[in-house]
């Protein structure tokens, strides 16, 4: 297995990376850990002309604790935001799901930065954001913006990122909710990716936010059982229309019916872990 | 000093864990080319034509190959004729080296890029422009053997290789069946698995102008029959002009046993080029053209009394051949399986049919355990689901159908009905150990008040199988092209210092160490002072190779015979060195003594003498070193009891392993150590069959599973820790007393997890669950009866 043939750079400071997004627009691909970027090139479903390593730019690896927030530089690895104390305390569902990954050369080689722009919706971390109202920090050469992460999936492998764009970090609220949170997943088998994998922060007699990778295209907020929790509900009643509001998706591991099913199992796994 | 029974720790795995194995892509050798395949993306498809214009003047490309250089070249044989019902000879079709005009399954090969490096081949491949006129395929074997369904070759009626049958007159099993008190009938696919050694098959093509010779170093099982067929069969080279190494092999599982194209185009490309021609495999390509295993399609009916008694069993099975027959291909689903079906039992009366089928597949072939797997598969399903038909206790319904016990020296041994005849057998002792070791009734009590939203069931599985292959006279009456013995040479160094050069061939096994040990043993030296030698045939003088659980009983015994010879030698220098009469020698610990004496002389002054005979027997021929061509009496045949209990989470449909229990008899033991590694792989393996692993194919003959992120393999995490003991049982026809261990788990453990998954179920009145056993086919049988 050998990919096609690339120019490889690796800069060591952030405006370095994005005049060479800027020059180079969708000649160029981003590459940290290259746990997606490597096999499709290797399967040689992609080709880029240039990839350029950010893996050599400290301030990206930070996981750094903020007044109201932590944020989580873009190269970090899962490994160590598995490891993360101030993670574990304020979103135990952070290292949690971290703790998850793939396999300990993932989550040791893996960033987090990497996973979202790669946007599998089997992935472990698109749940586990949404419920934690995370926000997204981009970087150009025209500044910075910071998308919430409501708006960030946009679908199959498709995020807010743009042409020239790169993910900086990762901002994670310091909230009650995300004090009271965990993160559940059935595996698919052979990947160990999600099959379902749900999200839940909630605090007591306050915000609920419960999220859902693995079930559809598109990562997603069950606002159905969010609403029913904060109204009081059981978790048997908030739950018996998991998923009722997006398209299930089917494969050789489990049909949608089964899909489906699996997501309010889980729902009813994590609801019953915070509450 | 005995070191037979004895766990010596691997000699060789020394090199393995430190990563200096040398496997045959680490082989380098000077101006060597790297060959990539285009491989067909369509399971049918006309070739239009293929443009390598491009290609050709890519960087670095020193070749191109397609089908139409090759039209004069032979394909690829198959060993095994198997031939129809009414003596109409088996079909076969060439299996091309390159394929010319017509793709048959995805990932026939239809041009070989040759180039500098391989990363040129890779890019100049892609530049190789086929016109393909797909045109539709079929996968299933049964679908296959319909008048109407896509052909394979073109110049068969239809896609048939051969039909089979055989056991007792088909009119009485059928009435026997019919006058059956009860009778018990599944119908069900044996799943089709993908080999998946960890080592990629790989090849490297050498001709030497200067001398004229070839060396091909391949990733084999068998060094010597791939050189038989590749000089016989394929290119029409003289078989002493060709050298053949299999050197450290990472695994093989039955797929590396088989003669295959790339093997030969290297061969005939470094020919043509006077370069050495090298490809390795990518894991797409192993999962698209390693051989696959398994592939049945079957409708098995168990007839019994109304005490239970086995009365009649009815087989029919559509085996899947892939496109192509492989090298052992005809043989697996007969003369591996149909034979199989007298199980442990008394059953009378037997009949089993097998059509043999083509579909746009890639081959299918032996894979672990080969055959009876798929016998036992049948057996075991129907015995269990009898004994719950019946309300009988599965472990009951065993213990009085089982053949009583026998030793095959003082009493003969057991005629079944298929043609087979067992060596030694003594079958209650091992389900009554396991039934111990599980605390059956402990287990029922458990099951019956069970109430935490799972679901807990015991499977059972007594299994026998056929291994040891195989008298030569007796194969070859079924159709094999080749014998079955094998050859090992052992050859006593001047200094006392041993070299064996064996015809097997290990590639996981551990033959470095167990080989020594009988020969260290048998000896009286250190087992260090014990090499063995195989894998290449300039080294060794033939073999037959590693398969079917043949190496320890067959060539095992070979080594037996050749120190024999040996000592028997080696008494008669040491009595003219000890001036007496050799009948008055006994040789033991490492010396020859004279008997009821102290005197005595040792190993190393009679080798030493044999090399330096200067004081010696009168027309005594000096050296010490004898070769000897063992063909067994008959088949092995170990058998064991294994039992499985599972929990089934109601919510998921998760089915957990709990425990796994084997009691395995593989006759005696060498190495109890490998032969636990033997038997756990195997059980890792079969459980992997059971609930995990299997191809899928798409309706246009897409593999849809061919990557490690969709075929699902068992890992440690899935499996408990198995808790396995053994009876002992020797064979009664070899000199080591040992029956073979290689497949053993693998053979037993399907039907035992199965079993357990359908007991745990056995209040939702279903009669059967498709393989792999996956949580979403449990949860939905749980969800349509709730």
């Amino acid at each position: 297995m050998i990919p096609p043939q690339v120019a490889y750079r690796k800069p060591n400071n952030i405006n370095e990376v994005l005049s060479l997004l800027h020059d180079l627009g969708d000649d160029c691909k981003i590459i940290a850990g290259g746990h997606s970027l490597i096999p499709v090139m290797k399967l040689r479903l992609n080709d880029p002309e240039n990839l350029i390593d950010i893996t050599g730019i400290p301030e990206l690896k930070e996981i750094r604790d903020n007044e109201k927030s932590i944020t989580i530089g873009a190269c970090a690895t899962h490994a160590e935001i598995a490891r993360n104390e101030v993670l574990r305390q304020h979103a135990p569902m952070i290292t949690t799901a971290a703790s998850m990954i793939g396999d300990i050369a993932v989550r040791n080689f893996g960033t987090i930065g990497g996973s979202i722009a790669h946007a599998d919706p089997a992935a472990d971390w698109p749940a586990v954001l949404l419920a934690a109202n995370a926000s997204i920090v981009i970087k150009s050469t025209d500044g910075q913006r910071e998308v919430d992460i409501d708006q960030f999936f946009q679908g199959m492998f498709t995020t807010a990122v743009q042409e020239s764009e790169l993910i900086t970090a990762i901002r994670i609220p310091k909230t009650a909710f995300n004090a009271n949170s965990t993160y559940v997943k059935f595996s698919q088998p052979a990947s160990r990716f999600a099959i379902v994998g749900c999200a839940a922060a909630v605090e007591k007699g306050g915000e609920a936010r419960v999220a859902f990778n693995g079930v559809s295209a598109t990562p997603f907020r069950d606002t159905a059982i969010e609403k029913a929790i904060m109204a009081g509900a059981d978790i048997e009643t908030a739950t018996a229309n998991t998923a009722d509001a997006v398209s299930v998706m089917s494969d050789h591991f489990a049909q949608s019916a089964y899909r489906k099913h699996l997501a309010a199992v889980y729902a009813r796994k994590a609801l019953s872990a915070v509450l | 000093m005995t070191l037979i029974g004895t766990s010596v720790k691997r000699v060789e795995d020394k090199r393995f864990l430190t990563g200096k194995g040398r496997y045959t892509d680490d082989i380098k050798l000077p101006g060597m080319t790297y060959v990539c395949f285009v491989r067909s993306p369509h399971a049918h498809a006309e070739i239009k034509s293929v443009d390598i214009s491009k290609a050709g003047n890519m960087p670095g490309v020193v070749k191109i190959y397609t089908g139409a250089d090759l039209t004069e070249v032979n394909g690829v044989p198959t060993g095994w004729q198997v031939n129809f019902k009414n003596g109409d000879t088996m079909r076969e079709p060439k299996h091309p080296l390159l394929v010319a005009n017509k793709a048959r399954h995805v990932g026939d090969a239809v041009a070989m890029v040759i180039a500098e490096t391989y990363a040129q081949a890779k890019d100049a491949a892609e530049m190789v422009f086929v016109d393909y006129n797909p045109i539709p395929a079929v996968t299933n074997p049964q679908q296959a053997a319909k008048a109407d369904a896509p052909k394979v070759h073109d110049e068969f009626a239809d896609n048939l290789v051969f039909d089979w049958a055989l056991g007792n007159d088909k009119a009485e099993v059928d009435r026997a069946i019919e006058n059956s008190h009860h009778v018990t009938s599944l119908e069900f696919i044996n799943q089709r698995l993908v080999p998946n050694a960890i080592e990629p098959r790989s090849a490297i093509g050498h001709y030497e102008e200067q001398i004229d010779k070839y060396t091909l170093y391949t990733s084999t099982q068998n060094p010597h029959l791939t050189r038989l067929l590749l000089c016989a069969f394929v290119l029409g080279i003289p078989e002493h002009k060709v050298r053949v190494v299999g050197p450290d092999v990472g695994g093989g599982f039955g797929s590396k046993i088989f003669h295959y194209t790339e093997e030969a185009l290297v061969t005939w490309a470094s020919h043509q080029l006077k370069r050495p021609v090298k490809w390795t495999a990518e894991r797409r390509e192993s999962f698209l053209t390693d051989a696959h295993g398994r592939d049945h399609v079957t409708k098995a009916e168990l007839g019994l009394d109304a005490e239970g008694n086995f009365t009649a069993l009815r087989v029919k099975t559509y085996a899947n051949m892939g496109a192509y027959l492989s090298t052992f291909a005809p043989a697996v689903p007969t003369y591996l399986h149909g034979t199989l079906l007298q199980g442990l039992y008394t059953t009378p009366l037997i009949h089993v049919e097998v059509d043999a089928v083509f579909t746009h597949t890639n081959a299918v072939d032996a894979y672990r355990g080969a055959g009876r797997p798929e016998a036992t598969y049948l057996l075991e399903r129907l015995v269990d689901t009898a004994a719950l038909e019946m309300d009988i206790d599965p472990a009951e319904l065993r213990f009085k159908n089982f053949i009583e016990a026998f030793d095959g020296v003082e009493q003969a041994g057991y005629q079944t009905q298929v043609a087979l005849q067992y060596d030694s057998g003594n079958y209650h002792p091992v389900l009554q150990k396991a039934l111990e070791m599980v605390g059956y009734e402990e287990f029922r009590n458990e099951q019956a008040i069970q109430s935490n939203g799972k679901l807990l069931g015991i499977g059972f599985s007594t299994y026998i199988e056929a291994c040891g292959i195989a008298p030569s006279a007796v194969v070859g009456a079924l159709g094999a092209r080749a014998g079955l013995f094998e050859s090992a040479q052992v050859r006593v160094q001047p200094t006392g210092k041993v070299s064996v050069y064996s015809g097997s061939h290990s590639h996981g096994q551990g033959h470095e160490t167990t080989f020594a040990q009988i020969v260290a043993d048998r000896f009286g030296i250190p087992i260090e002072d014990v090499d063995i030698v195989h894998g290449d045939s300039d080294a060794v003088a033939f073999g037959m190779g590693t398969y079917g659980s043949r190496s320890l009983a067959v060539g095992g015994s070979a080594i037996v015979r050749s120190m024999d010879k040996i000592i028997e030698k080696g008494t008669k220098i040491a009595a003219h060195l000890l001036e007496a009469n050799p009948d008055d020698l006994e040789f033991a610990n490492g010396k020859w003594t004279v008997k009821g004496t102290d005197k005595s002389v040792g190993f190393g002054d009679v080798s030493l003498t044999a090399y330096v005979p200067h004081n010696y027997p009168e027309g005594l021929e000096p050296g010490l070193d004898f070769s000897s061509f063992y063909d067994p009496a008959n088949f092995t045949y170990p058998f064991g009891a294994h039992i499985a209990i599972v929990e089934i989470d109601k919510e998921t449909g998760k089915v957990t392993l709990k425990r796994f229990i084997a009691v395995d008899d593989v006759g005696n033991v060498i190495n109890p150590m490998i032969v636990d590694g033997q038997i756990h792989g195997g059980l890792a393996q079969g459980i992997g069959q059971a609930l995990h692993e299997g191809t899928i194919y798409s309706e246009d003959g897409q593999l849809i599973n061919g990557t490690y992120l969709d075929y699902v393999m068992p890992r440690a995490d899935d499996l408990p820790s198995f808790e396995i003991d053994r009876t002992v049982t020797p064979c009664p026809h070899n000199p080591l007393g040992v029956k073979g261990a290689g497949e053993a788990g693998c053979i037993g453990s399907t039907p035992a997890v199965v079993n357990a998954v359908m007991d745990a179920l056995k209040s939702y009145g279903i009669h059967d669950i498709e393989m792999p056993v996956t949580s979403e086919k449990v949860w939905n049988i749980i969800n349509a009866n709730s």
